[in-house]
């Protein structure tokens, strides 16, 4: 098992680095010489000069790409063509931001659908179970971005309850923990994390399904193990599937976030990616793409160690 | 099918051995499953009813999707001349709803059908052959699995610029992946089954191989599961134009329409939410379509 | 005459290594096999499970590359003198799995007749050619023809596998395991069919399987393989009589027989099958076998003639060989 450990923490760097290759390539994607994607348009001479030399143009692609990421893995991401300023200034702020929605966004979606995925496993077959089923169905088709808008006609147009948009009252984007900032984060937060209670919703639903199904369980209610139990038995038996679901559901959250951060106007990545897509700033979409990818890349890593180590029955190659 | 066979089955079914359940073949049992699950066919209908509405476009809807008037901007539902209001240019919603579904279709399916033509492909060459052809393709494939999905198109979409083909050839490559995998892992399944080492003994090469005893087997799972990717590729597609990343302005399309609303939600909110239901109808019902053709395919039961 | 001749057939499958370079080794799964076949006879091979019975079907009919070995079909080389092809249309074979051996989305008809097809028969013909042995094995063409694999029950799917390897009219059939998986009243069934489609073609029969009864029952000649190697071959009447092997003893002493007179003396096998990586040199067969002694450890132990035709690999039965047993050298 250690050895498996050892070996899925190594695998990290070749597929970093192919996501890191991917995430520089978007600049050749880009239509025009890839300098001029880099290039903010008011740049000065001294600055193009400059930006020549980081990136390497002129060298071969291997050589840029070497360049690359040794300025990435030393924290320069290159600077943002809208903003002027260093991408990994802009980048950090936004982090931060999205963290708190996403924090947000779990804490909400997770505990709805190992709810709901419980009760629909448990009463498998009965209406109850139908009911949480189609809610889950309508849950993944969902179009979150429409969503929100819906939740805002409703909660921000007719009741005027909630703030539509931003983070803060008057534009701001600092957090703190009270009601003037958390009334900003319900709608956004809601809404992110439909698609994930969704699919956690069918997942444990499956597994509990499955695991009362299975003949020892029936032994050992025949047995007389009490409903506290056969709970703690099921949730024993579940936890490792269940736990690793939610960690690639945090991941996709974080990168499903670009949709939900542009309607409500939440100052994260994600708004930050959709400034960079409006703006044509490159070194901005790629840096914060890279963040995002690298993060996924090690929630993974995360995922089967942790996974690995709770149940070590599942043998790895 | 000669037609020499065709009159031994209909003999067969003629026959006196009535013990024995009447030949039929495995489409027509899938075919006549489906038929009985009456959440599948509405689903289904549904979904060809908006397909008629977007071929039959210029027919159907009373106004055209482009003219608008800015005296008649953001009419409400059931306005006269306006049974869905306006829209903030005063273009009639109804008519620009049912040309949307026009470029919203074509988003939301021809990417997956292209992934499932090239991810097919990839993931049977890589299942058959094994080994090195294998490795080479998968570890690549595993790449893109790094991404999460909403971010690898954005990526791709983002960088190569708004356009309806780019926006297409991005989700054609988010969907490349998940694809190769499941036609990779059926094929490897398929292949180590007792049926194609009988062929290769009678002395078959690698492609008629392929093409009769694995394709067959093969595409139906990797099918079924692609077509559990079509709602997630409507969404998908529709959210890169909500972006201002899939089509341009003024072309109707449910994606756009709703971003391009998005500043009425004040003045009319349930025009402006009108494109997403549309969006959802689709996406929900594809997802019921594609469960019930799972569990119609599924020759064990 | 000797249709089939395979000489020291030999195939070993590398482990992989992980990553401190632990593990690896190597699967002896067939380790130097040497036996013919004579036109018109059945031979019988049998072994415990994972004794390289599988692997060494596969390797006849090349569905594996053999790492070392020859096999002469008609006294013509396959893949060199004769081409793959033409010795897979001589040679076919029938499955344990009678479900997995069939393509669940063909009809029986079409999986009888994909073999001529391929081998360039008019497709009319062939399905005429697949209609009539299906009639031969035993199911009614006009009800059978048109099924698919899963309406059938595992006898019927087994006639239909064996009527698929007879397609392409072979001179020689592998039936590896093929009865093994069916109810013991359809086993006895499709035996006989077997017996009777021999006369009926001219076969000839590479049976193998792990139920000796049905070795016995079925074979002229029999090899008893251990570990990927020949333990013990021979007439089957001989090998049964007169066995020489302590693993065929043991082999047989496991059998469950209704004569009180052939109970058996000789303890029954203990302990698992060794492990096929790496065997270490000598008899592999001396960890499991009461009358193992130092000698046994030395060296490759040869097949030698213990009677007319018959062969055993075991210095117990060897003049000379060193071994306490041993007959004398005058003997």
């Amino acid at each position: 098992m250690l050895l498996y450990l050892v070996r899925r923490l190594l695998y990290v760097i070749p597929i970093g680095l192919a996501v890191s290759a991917i995430c520089f390539s978007l600049v050749f994607l880009a239509p025009g010489d890839p300098l001029s994607a880099v290039l903010p348009a008011d740049a000065s001479l001294e600055l193009i000069e400059k930006l020549k030399a980081d990136y390497g143009f002129d060298r071969p692609i291997p050589v840029q790409f070497g360049k690359w990421v040794a300025r990435a893995v030393q924290g320069d991401l290159g600077i943002s063509i809208a903003t002027g300023r260093p991408v990994n200034s802009e980048l950090a702020r936004a982090i931060s931001n999205t963290f708190v929605l996403a924090f947000f966004a779990c804490s909400f979606g997770f505990t709805l659908g190992l709810v709901l995925g419980f009760i629909a496993g448990y009463w498998n077959g009965t209406w109850l179970d139908k009911v949480v089923t189609s809610l889950a169905v309508a849950g993944v088709s969902v179009p979150h971005y429409w969503l929100g808008m819906v939740l805002v006609i409703i909660f921000s147009v007719f009741f005027n309850w909630l703030p539509a948009t931003g983070m803060g009252a008057g534009g701001s984007s600092e957090w703190a923990w009270d009601w003037e900032h958390l009334q900003f984060v319900i709608l956004p937060a809601v809404t992110l994390s439909v698609i994930p209670t969704a699919i956690i919703t069918r997942t444990v639903r499956a597994l509990v399904a499955d695991i009362l199904s299975r003949e020892f369980v029936t032994a050992l209610i025949a047995k007389g193990l009490s409903d506290r139990g056969v709970f703690w038995h099921v949730v024993k038996n579940a936890a490792p599937t269940a736990l690793a679901v939610m960690g690639i559901q945090l991941g996709y959250l974080l990168g499903g976030s670009i949709l939900v951060e542009t309607v409500f106007a939440w100052p994260g990545t994600g708004f930050l990616l959709s400034v960079a897509i409006f703006q044509r700033d490159l070194p901005l979409l790629q840096g914060t793409i890279l963040f995002l990818a690298l993060f996924f890349v090690f929630l993974n890593l995360l995922v089967d160690m942790v996974q690995t180590l709770l149940d070590p029955r599942i043998r790895r190659t | 099918m000669s037609a020499a066979a065709v009159d031994v089955r209909e003999a067969a079914s003629a026959a006196p051995a009535a013990q024995f359940a009447p030949t039929q073949g495995y489409w027509r049992s899938v075919f006549s499953r489906l038929m009985r699950d009456k959440v599948t066919v509405i689903c289904a209908l549904v979904i060809l009813a908006l397909i008629l509405m977007a071929v039959f476009a210029p027919w159907i809807a009373p106004e055209d999707p482009l003219k608008g008037s800015v005296m008649k901007r953001l009419r409400p539902i059931g306005s006269e001349g306006y049974p869905l209001g306006s829209d903030e240019l005063g273009r009639d919603m109804l008519s620009r709803l049912i040309f949307g579904a026009r470029l919203s279709l074509v988003m939301g399916i021809v990417p997956v059908l292209c992934a499932l033509g090239i991810g097919g492909l990839l993931g049977i060459t890589a299942g058959f052959h094994g080994g090195r052809v294998n490795t080479a393709i998968m570890r690549t494939v595993d790449v893109f699995y790094a991404f999460p999905s909403v971010l690898l198109a954005v990526a791709i979409s983002g960088a190569l610029g708004a356009g309806i083909t780019n926006a297409i050839l991005s989700l054609t490559i988010v969907f490349i992946p998940p694809i190769a995998r499941v036609a990779e892992s059926v094929t490897t399944q398929v292949r180590a089954l007792d049926y194609v080492e009988a062929a290769r003994a009678s002395g078959a090469g690698n492609f008629t191989i392929i093409r009769v005893h694995i394709l067959g087997n093969v595409m139906g799972p990797v099918f079924v599961y692609a077509t559990s990717l079509l709602s997630v590729c409507m969404i998908l597609a529709a959210g890169l134009s909500f972006l201002g990343l899939g089509t341009k302005p003024p072309l109707p399309e449910w994606g756009l329409m709703l971003n391009t609303l998005r500043t009425a939600i004040f003045q009319n909110p349930w025009v402006a939410a009108l494109p997403g239901l549309m969006i959802f109808l689709v996406s929900f019902c594809f997802n019921l379509l594609s469960d019930g053709v799972r569990s119609a395919m599924d020759v064990t039961r | 005459m000797t249709l089939l001749t395979v000489s020291g057939l030999r195939k070993h499958f590398p482990l992989k290594k992980d990553l401190l370079g632990r593990g690896g080794g190597t699967v002896h799964a067939v380790d130097g096999i040497t036996f013919d076949v004579a036109q018109g006879e059945t031979l019988g091979v049998v072994g415990e499970s994972g004794c390289g019975k599988s692997t060494m079907a596969r390797l006849l009919l090349r569905l594996i590359e053999p790492d070392e070995g020859l096999i002469r079909l008609e006294g013509r080389a396959v893949g060199t003198q004769m081409p793959l092809t033409e010795a897979r249309g001589k040679m076919q074979m029938v499955f344990q799995d009678s479900f997995a051996s069939l393509n669940p989305r063909l009809t029986v008809e079409d999986s009888i007749a994909f073999g001529p097809i391929v081998h360039g028969l008019p497709r009319a013909q062939a399905r005429e050619r697949a209609r009539s042995l299906l009639a031969r094995v035993g199911l009614e063409p006009l009800r059978f023809a048109g099924r698919y694999p899963h309406e059938l029950s595992g006898g019927q799917r087994q006639r239909v596998n064996i009527a698929r390897a007879l397609a392409l009219r072979p001179k020689i059939v592998i039936l590896d395991e093929a009865v093994s998986a069916l109810d013991k009243s359809i086993e006895a069934q499709v035996l006989n069919l077997l017996l009777d489609l021999k006369v009926e073609f001219g076969l000839t029969y590479v049976f193998i399987s792990h139920d000796l009864n049905v070795v016995r029952y079925m074979s002229d000649r029999v090899i008893v393989m251990y570990l990927g190697k020949i333990a013990e071959a021979g007439p089957a009447e001989s090998v049964f009589g007169d066995t020489r092997h302590p693993y065929t003893r043991a082999l047989f002493s496991a059998m469950p027989s209704m004569d009180p007179d052939r109970r058996t003396q000789q303890p029954p096998l203990i302990g698992d099958p060794p492990n096929p990586i790496d065997p270490p040199p000598g008899c592999r067969f001396k960890g499991r076998c009461a009358h193992a002694e130092d000698i046994c450890g030395r060296g490759d132990i040869t097949l030698t003639s213990a009677g007319a035709e018959h062969r055993v690999a075991c210095l117990m039965t060897q003049p000379g060989s060193g071994h306490s047993s041993a007959p004398g050298k005058a003997a």
